[in-house]
């Protein structure tokens, strides 16, 4: 009788809404290819980092005050007096940060394993569009505690906008909303921090997945799943997203916890990367700070805007370093998907991006010097050169052969044998001579691990020769 | 469905001209909307000019005042800083001030009603910082050549004690100069040109 009462209930739903046939759709019978690798949790632990902003943000508007007079003091209020507030201020914070960093990972995996090419285009699109929505959400958020960095850093960036020429002052007059930065700045970027944007993200991330699921995901390997079927029409390389995927997520979220709660309890302003030093003294509209700098996840981009020395040409090129991501799909001449079965020229290209970004990164940290604006030329040219030059260098590349299945690669456990030998290798047993030492043990031989020099410089030639074949 | 007996251009005209009128409609809607985002009225009214007592002030001191929230640097040049602000013209980028902002009263070469009272708004015309008074000769970290001026944290633009921007920075005019006007001889008027003559 029970039961019947409950399948009753369930069966007035079904008939009302398809419950059963969205989760199939999209959990149950949604068939991902079976060779994840460590590169595939970032999709989802972005969206695990989005819901804990939502949270957190929700708990923080409950004791912020957006207001020029009030705000900084909220904040320190929230800090120290409203219960477990620090905890969710640094959770929101750290969040911030750790959505940066999921993020560039889960566009990085994107980038090797050609996951915007055909048919996934729109896929990168909305992705990208997230990515753009994201630096807004973060850099009207930066201003909401009132400190010395939020504010000049917020008069910094909107100044970029006075840079266009004929409407630029209009236009930053109107996103000030005053002459100065001020409080109906601050009001404004409240409102577009809480509401606006976040609804942006939302339904971004939602056309994200939609686009996503209509085509199926890319993997490792960069061949479409979809091609091989069996008898019932389910590829023959997929498996099924619940449960094993959901399971699989599990244990990144597990690992991501991990990692996000150290820096939460034991170092939430990591030396000032993830909250800066100068944060914490009130703004002042006739003092900048010694040094300013974005947060990190902006400096690559701030260092390419300060390696021009011309105001709007600098603001060309740090707007076309992110708008030069959209077109990527259309740069990429080569048909191979994935990084293993392309050119080396690819993965040298790609290997210069890298560096160039992290290098970027660190530059815009730093105070301006000559060399280092040298340096950041250089590493510009770097980061454009790698889309730029793509129609070109993605056109000469000679491919690997693709395989017509999904490939099994070792598993992590595999690699430990023979990460042991290359240990040994790299260090030797040696007796204790010292007689002094000796003592303690009672006249036994005592061995002791030492680093054996040859063996690390014969380690050392091999990753040389191993990293440099494998750039080829 | 039954469509015998539609007049399909009728249709489509009435589809038309509706698009039109609500596309109309929205551009209407979007004027206040939008805005309703510039300054509003008393932000304007806040730009009241201000004004600034000079008969403490000593030579070689920098004071700061705020005017429509913006910093307002007031200097009080001495000789020397007069005399090496005459050797620096091949050195700047527009050292006749041609493409910068300031009250025709202060387009000269040492752009100041007095010269040894310069007065500007202390914000960077690259990215709007606000830049460092650096009035020391040649110290470590800006090189030999530093005769003493303004020097921006942010992107490395310099500026000499009279807000001239040198050439090879990313700032692209001098500073700007706020109207201003003196009622006395130590009473200074920063926001208005002459009496009751606003910005």
């Amino acid at each position: 009788m029970k039961t019947n009462r409950i399948t009753e209930c369930s069966n007035w739903v079904l008939a009302r809404f398809p419950l059963s046939k969205l989760w199939n759709e999209h959990m149950a019978h949604y068939y991902a290819p079976k060779n994840f690798n460590f590169w595939y949790f970032f999709g989802s632990l972005a969206l695990l980092v989005l819901v804990n902003q939502f949270v957190t943000g929700i708990l923080l508007t409950m004791n912020y005050k957006p207001d020029a007079k009030l705000a900084f003091d909220s904040v320190e209020y929230i800090m120290r007096d409203v219960n477990w507030g620090w905890l969710v201020r640094y959770m929101h914070s750290t969040g911030a940060s750790a959505f940066f960093i999921v993020v560039y990972l889960h566009m990085f995996r994107g980038l090797i394993y050609g996951s915007y090419k055909q048919p996934r285009e729109l896929i990168w699109i909305f992705g990208m569009l997230l990515f753009l929505a994201l630096m807004a959400e973060a850099f009207m958020g930066y201003l909401l505690p009132w400190g010395q960095m939020s504010y000049w850093g917020a008069q910094v960036i909107i100044s970029l906008f006075s840079a266009i020429p004929f409407i630029g002052d209009d236009l930053s007059l109107w996103i000030r909303g005053d002459y100065v930065v001020s409080d109906a700045t601050l009001n404004r970027f409240f409102a577009f921090h809480v509401i606006a944007v976040p609804l942006v993200l939302v339904m971004l991330v939602f056309l994200h997945i939609v686009a996503l699921h209509e085509v199926g995901s890319n993997n490792p390997d960069g061949i479409e799943i979809k091609k091989t079927k069996d008898a019932n029409g389910i590829p023959l390389d997929g498996i099924p997203f619940h449960p094993y995927y959901t399971v699989k997520d599990l244990v990144g979220v597990g690992v991501f916890l991990i990692f996000f709660a150290t820096i939460i309890f034991y170092l939430p302003e990591v030396g000032g990367f993830f909250l800066e030093s100068d944060n914490f003294i009130p703004a002042d509209p006739l003092r900048t700070p010694e040094h300013i700098a974005p947060l990190w996840y902006f400096t690559p981009f701030y260092a390419i805007l300060r390696a021009i020395p011309d105001k709007f040409a600098g603001v060309i090129a740090m707007f076309g370093s992110i708008a030069v991501l959209f077109i990527l799909p259309w740069l990429d001449r080569s048909p191979i998907k994935s990084v293993r079965y392309r050119g080396g020229i690819f993965k040298k290209a790609l290997f210069v991006l890298v560096v160039s970004f992290i290098a970027l990164g660190y530059l815009g940290t730093q105070p301006v010097t000559p060399t280092g604006t040298i340096f950041s030329r250089i590493f510009t040219l770097g980061y454009f050169g790698f889309f730029l030059l793509m129609p070109i260098y993605s056109r000469w590349e000679k491919a690997k052969p693709l395989p017509t299945r999904l490939t099994e690669q070792p598993a992590l456990e595999d690699h430990l044998p023979a990460l042991k030998e290359v240990f040994d290798e790299m260090t030797v047993l040696k007796a204790v001579t010292n007689p002094d030492d000796m003592k303690s043990f009672y006249g036994s031989t005592m061995l002791r691990r030492r680093p054996n020099p040859k063996g690390i410089l014969r380690v050392m030639g091999r990753v040389t020769k191993k990293i440099k074949a494998s750039l080829d | 469905m039954n469509t015998e007996g539609v007049n399909e251009s009728k249709r489509q005209f009435l589809t038309s001209a509706l698009t039109v009128v609500g596309a109309v409609g929205t551009g209407y809607l979007a004027v206040p909307f939008l805005a309703q985002m510039q300054p509003s009225v008393k932000a304007m009214a806040a730009g009241a000019p201000v004004e600034v007592d000079l008969s403490k002030m000593e030579p070689g001191q920098l004071i700061r005042v705020a005017w429509r929230g913006k910093p307002v640097w007031i200097l009080n040049r001495t000789k020397a800083v007069l005399e090496t602000l005459k050797t620096l013209e091949d050195q700047l980028s527009d050292p006749h001030s041609r493409d910068s902002i300031q009250p025709t009263t202060s387009k000269n070469s040492l752009r100041a009603i007095k010269p040894e009272i310069f007065v500007a708004v202390g914000l960077c015309t690259h990215f709007g910082c606000s830049p460092t008074f650096r009035p020391e000769i040649a110290p470590n970290d800006l090189g030999a050549d530093w005769k003493g001026g303004f020097f921006c944290p942010c992107h490395g633009s310099r500026f000499d004690l009279a807000g001239r921007v040198y050439r090879g920075v990313p700032a692209p005019t001098n500073l700007e100069i706020p109207p201003h006007h003196y009622v006395k001889d130590t009473l200074l008027v920063i926001g208005e040109t002459t009496e009751g003559e606003a910005a």
